[in-house]
């Protein structure tokens, strides 16, 4: 529709099959599956290519193409495609176009269950100690009550690790995600001095050994950040490869507690990842005093807290593992 | 440098210089031995780096809170070390002090070797060194780690031109001169004297050459230093996170440099027989200098440390605490009385302005100036705004390891290494302005 619009501004007249296109690209978009489409629509292309040899062959079927295009191909050329880590790293890259990801952690709700730590180090091939998301515990003064609160990257929207990094190996998408794209971190740790929430970990030795399932897709992605490789960063990716199916991120469905929201701030909607209810992000906010982590350093977060106010449990200091690196 | 074209030599003076100055140029016996060991020490130290690259980081004391030490700390040493170059041949050269000709050349080695090994300390802290050739390709203006690549990369440069530029007439003066040195050596002084033949116009280009690389070199070496203290301001973190840290780093480079320079001037003085070339005078002037600096650095250390600790903002707080009282406290005091204040004090009194006493003050503010960089990049990072919970002990504090040692020492033998051929290899006080400068002051009698 925007575009539309810009053309009309300029005085030419509408094209009236580019308005059609233009809104079917729309409803496509906010159908959310671009990504099938795109996978479909390259299998296309190839199809196309042995269609020309073997014309009236076979059967034919409808397929769209990247460029939202109609096409018939025959039934027997279709192609499970496997995008390759060119096309991982370009579309992870890009992001997610119309969406701004937030997250809501109702402190209120955490018991310290862990579920959240032990799903992200079981998706992201992780080390018990190695933490892209940890429940740390926090008290303000002697007078105030300990709380549990879980910590990873604050995907802030002003982030001093992306401004830091030299190669441009983290950075900041579309869809307000901050990623690590560990083929081209160079290991300086910079980003880790700037970070002031301490979300990122380093692979000081190699990666955590991986059980035969887990080696069964070696390609890199850089929206899961995996495998993960030695002497690169590694940090929460809010789940990118989750989001781009449709679904919510790791530790946000494994909560049992009902801690974590997650949503779109363009559609002000987010929905508790343990009872599946949604809620207007702006009145949660509001009404429960929602705030940021350190929001006198600028770096503007995308997750939000909800404080820790009548908690339904007694607080139990968790005991201290031990660790053998 | 003068601006006087018409240089002429005694020659009398001259051949007793060159013949003093051109002894120490030879490949002798304790000269192999001395790189024997230094490469023995260098083959430990390689291997320690080995491991290093075969099993990671991990070989360090390094977690994922405390992700800078030992490396980086050495870093800003190498950095600040290398300043002194800058300070000594183009800020006092150029005010036109003469009695630094003689050691401006110890100055500009101490220069090149601290600014060329400077770069190999960094890589010796990378995760993926053989992803180093990314920061020319996906460099990013935006880092101050790629203003740091370019302007070290700079100052080394121009400091090596210079190095090389002032060496040139003394390379013809010795290419005559070198009798019973090995073949290779002759070779070299007739192929780097680029057929000098002391004619004026040859002189004329050559201060030129010189003023151009001295004025080009100031904004440089500030740059370096101003661009190595920023990897840490930029950050927001309790005890980086200040706006004085350039003029911090840059008046405390010229105190390590200072001293670095004493230790070598002494050394060449006692080791070379050049007591007639770097006198009691220049140990006394550059005593001076020191004593300078110094109080300079501690104005900056004052507002440095004092400012914070009078206010004691909660993470503030923290870090001061930790220096002024808590687990770094030895090493702090150490720092600032031992390597400042008495020092300060000391240099005051004339006589310990003398070589030997000079020299072993210097000695303990080296070693101070090495621990103040340690005091500046572990502290801050040990104490970030969120606990540090449920993560191995190693995490918590850092120790540096006995590898990670061995790959710091591993870099200071590399700098030892290229300090030992440049001087063995040519004269390390500048025969040519030692000649000339008698003929300057009886300049009546020859123009």
């Amino acid at each position: 529709m925007g575009g539309t619009g810009a053309s009309q501004e300029k005085g030419k007249k509408p094209d009236p099959e580019k308005i059609l296109e233009q809104s079917r690209r729309d409803f496509l978009k906010r159908a959310g599956i671009l990504g099938a489409v795109s996978a479909t629509g390259a299998a296309a292309i190839y199809a196309g290519h042995h269609y020309e040899k073997s014309k009236g062959k076979d059967k034919m079927i409808k397929v769209l193409t990247e460029d939202n295009r109609l096409v018939e191909i025959p039934a027997d050329q279709i192609a499970d495609f496997k995008p390759d880590l060119k096309m991982l790293q370009a579309r992870g890259r890009e992001g997610i176009a119309g969406k701004r990801w937030v997250m809501i952690l109702d402190l209120a709700k955490c018991r310290n269950a862990r579920k959240c730590v032990e799903a992200c180090q079981s998706a992201h091939q992780l080390r018990p100690y190695e933490y892209h998301i940890n429940t740390l515990v926090m008290k303000e003064s002697v007078n105030t009550q300990p709380y549990f609160m879980p910590k990873q990257c604050q995907h802030c929207d002003n982030p001093p690790c992306v401004s830091v990094c030299p190669v441009d190996a983290t950075f900041k998408r579309q869809d307000g995600i901050v990623l690590i794209d560990n083929e081209r971190c160079i290991g300086c740790r910079f980003c880790m001095a700037a970070c002031p929430y301490s979300a990122r970990i380093f692979h000081w030795q190699e990666p955590k050994e991986l059980t035969a399932s887990e080696t069964d897709n070696p390609e890199y992605d850089v929206e899961l950040n995996v495998p993960q490789k030695k002497g690169t960063i590694s940090k929460c990716l809010f789940s990118a490869d989750l989001l781009r199916e449709g679904e919510l991120p790791y530790c946000v469905t494994a909560c049992p507690n009902g801690v974590f929201w997650f949503g779109d701030e363009n559609e002000d909607a987010v929905t508790n990842g343990t009872t599946r209810e949604t809620a207007v992000m702006s009145e949660l906010l509001k009404n429960n005093a929602g705030y940021r982590l350190m929001p006198e350093l600028g770096t503007e977060p995308r997750i939000y807290y909800l404080p820790p106010k009548n908690r339904l449990f007694e607080f139990q200091q968790p005991e201290n593992p031990e660790f053998t690196i | 440098m003068s601006s006087n074209h018409n240089i002429s030599f005694n020659s009398a003076r001259l051949e007793k210089v060159s013949a003093d100055l051109f002894r120490t140029v030879r490949i002798n016996k304790s000269f192999m031995a001395w790189m024997g060991f230094l490469g023995l020490g260098l083959a430990a130290c390689l291997y320690a780096y080995y491991t290093q690259l075969r099993d990671g980081l991990v070989v360090t004391g390094l977690g994922d809170y405390t992700s800078w030490g030992m490396y980086i700390a050495h870093f800003v040493f190498f950095v600040a070390t290398s300043l002194v170059g800058m300070l000594i041949s183009s800020v006092l050269g150029l005010i036109g002090y003469k009695w630094i000709k003689p050691i401006t050349r110890i100055a500009e080695i101490i220069a090149v070797a601290f600014a060329a090994v400077a770069g190999l300390v960094i890589i010796s802290d990378m995760g993926r060194p053989d992803r180093l050739p990314y920061v020319f390709l996906f460099g990013r203006v935006q880092s101050p780690i790629f203003w740091d690549v370019t302007v070290v990369t700079t100052y080394f440069v121009l400091s090596l031109l210079l190095y090389y530029v002032t060496l040139i007439p003394d390379l013809a003066i010795g290419r005559t001169r070198l009798t019973g040195r090995p073949g290779f050596l002759v070779k070299a002084y007739d192929i780097l004297s680029v057929r000098f033949s002391h004619n004026p116009l040859q002189y004329k280009i050559l201060f030129r050459a010189i003023r151009i690389l001295l004025v080009l070199i100031v904004p440089m070496a500030f740059a370096i230093h101003t661009v190595t203290s920023w990897l840490f301001a930029v950050n927001p973190r309790a005890g980086w996170d200040s706006t004085i840290f350039g003029p911090y780093f840059l008046s405390g480079a010229f105190v390590a440099g200072t001293a670095a320079v004493i230790i070598a001037m002494y050394f060449y003085r006692k080791n070379y027989r050049l007591s007639e070339y770097l006198t009691d005078d220049h140990f006394d002037k550059i005593g001076k200098l020191l004593f300078l600096v110094s109080l300079v650095y501690l104005y900056f250390n004052l507002n440095e440390y004092l400012v914070p600790a009078y206010k004691l903002k909660k993470f503030d707080a923290i870090h001061i605490r930790e220096l002024f009282s808590g687990h770094y406290a030895v090493m702090f005091y150490f720092t600032q009385v031992a390597g400042l204040i008495i020092p300060l004090i000391l240099l005051l009194l004339k006589p310990l302005r003398r070589p030997l006493p000079l020299t072993l003050i210097s000695a303990v503010m080296v070693v101070a100036a090495w621990l103040k960089r340690y005091l500046i990049v572990v502290p801050a990072q040990e104490h970030p705004y969120l606990p540090i919970q449920f993560v191995p002990e190693k995490f918590v504090v850092y120790t540096p390891t006995i590898t990670e040692t061995a790959i710091t020492i591993g870099s200071l033998l590399i700098v030892l290494i290229i300090i030992t051929i440049l001087s063995k290899l040519f004269p390390v006080v500048p025969v040519w302005e030692v000649a000339a400068e008698d003929d300057e002051k009886s300049k009546t009698s020859i123009s």
